[in-house]
């Protein structure tokens, strides 16, 4: 599930971002190191295969819909993690530039749930323990299935963290995350078991092939580095988010948990508004009733003071002027064209 | 010029997975030579043209190329003088721009850029693919993507030429236009396919592998006239060596 | 992803009209990735009821989408395409923020119909911004860019041979896809078991590919690091274009300018 621009904060957005980045960059310096070089063409041409993959589909019995496969888990069987990491952040990248999946700014959100959870805490955690360096059929099945499971769930509760902690949505966290987690656990299960017989097909066609990939981080012990620095940078990411908004938004988190305790009286969504009303008024704030307004105001008899009340002659005012907006952006933009496409040839 | 020799002795090679490919294969080639290997499916052409520059190492047996055994401390000199244009032109064009993928070569070579630039232009030109250098290797046709991978090896200079199948998927026009362009290089050119018409118009030798051993090494001319070592190599001979049916059957009509 | 099929001649599309040569496709690759940034985070750093601000950057997508020659209807298809998790998530607003905010004459309007149509229009300026990028500077020089701009060159490369290789594989999927439903009748043969052995079939192809592509790579001196040789010349207009886009998206995130031009309007009348 991709999240989207639309639902973040620049806050949420940056520190994930920043998350992200971090993350790359340890994932880039680890593999030059690994001295890896096959990796170099077998992550790209994997990373196209995952959206090759996605074209094929299948139809879930009983229910005539069809799933395919995602891809998270594979790469992280077949690459390893940070290759994995890398090639997971380079097909989300191009899914945001080019789907309009999920967006720019929460590209980096995308690829903590879809890259890291998958890559660096559910198949180091449970996918190795579960198959270790012998596999066999079942225990790739159950491997792949507990750790899609996990990592769809960990991506889920990521969309969900990162949308109530943007504040854009009104869905409370608990609600939210009630209609997630149940979405997700299908999802995973469907992905587990596609991810699963893959495996076990390429297991068995060339065994040699999946007893490269195990290979790499199975320099037990120092492999463990890796994840850990992974689960302290995302404490510490989430702390420093949630530091912030608690400092900063306060009314934000109370409005959030006021969700969560669910009350549905008439007296919390006025409070809310209250809250939210209260914000509107803070950020109003900055419209200065000087400087820039000069020039506009000439004409203007009344005093545009802050907007905390309902006033019908504001929105009307408000309207107005975004249709006029509107109207000039549209002229603006055939006028450029007009002038821009002659002369282009 | 030595360096534009080849010899390869006793070459044995199994792949991991334990198939047999290559059971003693020996040839010598000089400068400037063309040759053809030929032979049915499977019997081991790729596999043999790959131990040619060190991406596959024998597991017996040796290969020369000019002055030097391939080995470790050989490998990059190899590399620089065995150039490789593989089956598939899409294995080979990886790179973002039709001029970065000619340019790849050159630049891991650690050549300074201008040096470069030359290279790259007049590799482009000798192909006659001057005009694609901008455009992404996906948007090629199959011709043009042929010329450019063999754009890409041309640019690191190499003495030998090496090619598997270089004239599959091509239409007759564009596999014409390649046989010309190749009939002009000087280098030594070994050349692995099924194409026998080719062979015949551009190769003075051919070998014939079969089940990875070579069967039968001379002049074109008479190892694609000897029907039974072509029948029991699962080849067959080129048109214009069959005679046309139609006119021979209007000289003479009794046979 | 059920139309992936079409959503990938898309992405053929897409890069076809990043190959015109208008003002906007000749600029740095950079100054039209930053700009876009700082266009993103100017948009979503509006508070959530907010309208009348966010309208005004209309403008960015409008003028650019004229000046760049690339076709709205094309993207509108491609934002609307791409809406549904945003209108999923933001469409609960209305039912739970059910106060009225915004009175107009006799109707009022809920806090939470206001803040779904602030996510809608966000949705629509950051979507749009992101495919005008693409559509107008090319996946190449985008990760040229991100390269210049500090991302890690293994990031970069992984990003232009996944690229590459999309049209390699999605080719050979499509083979495959031909050859079972050529032969599939009454939906037999979609299940999941031939599913598993598509997927397994591409997966080993493409393994046999990434090592013959590699193969190739060593045969000409690959050596773990790929090289990229391409200058980028940041002139004097993608300075302009910078500096100018992203004062302009200042100015109208402080200075709500439909309110200005509201005011101005019922104060003329009577
Ligand atoms: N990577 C590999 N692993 C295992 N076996 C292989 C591999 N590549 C090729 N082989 C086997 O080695 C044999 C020789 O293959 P090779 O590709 O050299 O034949 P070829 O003469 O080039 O055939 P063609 O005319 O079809 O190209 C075949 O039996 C093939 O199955
Ligand atoms: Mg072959």
């Amino acid at each position: 599930m991709h999240m989207a621009d639309a639902l973040m904060s620049p806050a949420v957005g940056g520190t994930m971002w920043a998350a992200t980045a971090g993350l790359t960059a340890y994932s880039a310096k680890k593999l030059r190191k690994d001295l890896d070089e096959h990796k170099v063409p077998l992550m790209g041409v994997l990373g196209a295969f995952i959206f090759a993959a996605q074209m094929i589909n299948f139809t879930i019995p009983a229910t005539g819909s069809s799933g395919h496969l995602a891809g998270g888990m594979i790469l992280a069987i077949l690459l390893g993690p940070s290759a994995a990491f890398i090639t997971m952040a380079s097909v989300l990248t191009i899914q945001a530039l080019f789907f309009a999946d999920g967006g720019l700014l929460a590209l980096g959100c995308n690829i903590i749930n879809m890259g890291f959870f998958p890559c660096f805490i559910a198949y180091p955690l449970v996918y190795q323990k579960i198959v270790g360096a012998r596999p066999t059929r079942g225990r790739i099945l159950l491997g792949a299935l507990a750790a899609s499971i996990l990592a769809l769930q960990l991506g889920a509760l990521g969309v969900v963290l990162e949308t109530f902690f943007s504040g854009v949505a009104a869905l409370p966290f608990a609600t939210f995350l009630l209609l997630m987690l149940p979405i997700h656990l299908a999802i995973g299960i469907v992905e587990g078991l596609v991810t699963a017989a893959v495996v076990s097909f390429v297991w068995q066609a060339h065994p040699e092939i999946l007893a490269l990939a195990p290979a790499a981080p199975a320099a037990r012990g120092h492999s463990h580095k890796p994840l850990w620095l992974g689960l302290a940078l995302f404490a510490v990411v989430t702390g420093g988010i949630l530091s912030w908004f608690a400092s900063s938004h306060p009314d934000g988190l109370e409005w959030s948990v006021k969700g969560v305790t669910g009350q549905e009286e008439l007296a919390a969504p006025r409070e809310g508004v209250h809250g939210a009303l209260a914000r509107i008024q803070d950020k109003l704030s900055f419209l200065p009733d000087y400087d820039f307004k000069k020039p506009a105001a000439e004409k203007q008899a009344e005093k545009p003071e802050s907007w905390p009340e309902i006033s019908t002659g504001k929105s009307l005012a408000g309207i107005l002027g975004a249709a006029l907006t509107l109207l000039l952006t549209g002229v603006i933009g055939l006028g450029l064209r007009r002038y821009c496409s002659p002369g282009k040839g | 010029m030595s360096h534009h020799l080849v010899e390869v002795k006793d070459l044995e090679y199994a792949y991991p997975d334990g198939t047999k490919v290559l059971r003693g294969v020996s040839f010598r080639l000089t400068h400037g030579e063309a040759v053809a290997i030929v032979g049915a499916n499977g019997a081991g052409k790729s596999t043999l043209l790959l131990q040619l520059n060190g991406c596959l190492w024998p597991q017996a047996g040796t290969v020369r190329i000019g002055d030097f055994p391939l080995n470790k401390g050989t490998l990059s000199y190899v590399r620089r003088t065995v150039g490789m244009v593989f089956q598939d032109p899409d294995d080979q064009l990886f790179m973002p721009r039709v001029y970065d993928d000619v340019a790849f070569g050159p630049l891991n070579l650690g050549l300074p850029p201008e040096e470069v630039e030359d290279r790259v232009m007049q590799a482009l030109a000798t192909v006659g693919a001057a005009h694609l250098k901008d455009r992404p290797p996906y948007r090629l046709s199959g011709g043009e993507k042929r010329a450019v991978a063999i754009a890409a090896v041309l640019s690191m200079s190499p003495a030998i030429l090496v090619m598997d199948e270089p004239t599959s998927y091509l239409d007759p026009k564009t596999r014409r236009q390649l046989i010309e362009l190749l009939k002009t290089f000087k280098h030594t050119r070994i050349i692995a396919t099924h194409d026998l018409d080719m062979v015949l118009d551009l190769c003075s030798r051919t070998i014939v592998l079969k089940e990875g051993q070579v069967v039968a090494d001379g002049p074109t001319l008479a190892i694609l006239q000897n029907d039974e070592l072509l029948h029991s190599s699962s080849l067959e001979k080129p048109l214009c060596l069959q005679g046309c049916p139609v006119c021979q059957g209007r000289k003479a009509p009794a046979d | 992803m059920a139309t992936i099929e079409s959503s990938l001649l898309n992405i053929g599309y897409l890069e076809t009209l990043s190959y015109q040569q208008t003002p906007l496709h000749r600029l740095d690759p950079r100054a039209k990735l930053l700009t876009t940034l700082v266009f993103i985070i100017a948009v979503v750093s509006f508070g959530k009821y907010e309208i009348t601000g966010l309208i005004p950057f209309m403008i960015y997508p409008v003028a650019l989408i004229a000046v760049g020659n690339l076709p709205p209807g094309y993207l509108a298809r491609k934002i609307l395409l791409a809406a549904p998790f945003a209108f999923f998530i933001g469409i609960f607003n209305p039912l739970l923020d059910r106060a009225v905010l915004v009175q107009l004459g006799p109707v009022g309007l809920s806090g939470g119909w206001v803040s779904f149509a602030s996510i809608m229009i966000r949705f629509t300026l950051t979507v749009s911004a992101a495919l005008i990028l693409i559509a107008s500077t090319g996946l190449n020089a985008v990760c040229l860019a991100l390269e210049r701009l500090g991302a890690p060159t293994g990031f970069v490369v992984q990003l232009l041979f996944l690229y590459r290789y999309i049209f390699v594989l999605t080719d050979e999927a499509l083979r495959l896809m031909r050859a079972r439903s050529l032969r599939s009748f009454q939906g037999r043969g979609l299940g999941f078991k031939v599913f598993t052995y598509l997927i397994g079939q591409l997966l080993l192809r493409t393994l046999a590919r990434a090592q013959r592509i590699h193969l190739a790579m060593r045969s000409r001196g690959f050596d773990g690091t790929i090289r990229l040789l391409r200058p980028l010349e940041f002139h004097l207009q993608d300075a302009v274009f910078f500096l100018g886009w992203s004062s302009l998206f200042l100015l109208l995130r402080w200075y709500n300018l439909p309110h200005q031009l509201g005011h101005l309007l019922t104060g003329l009348a009577p």
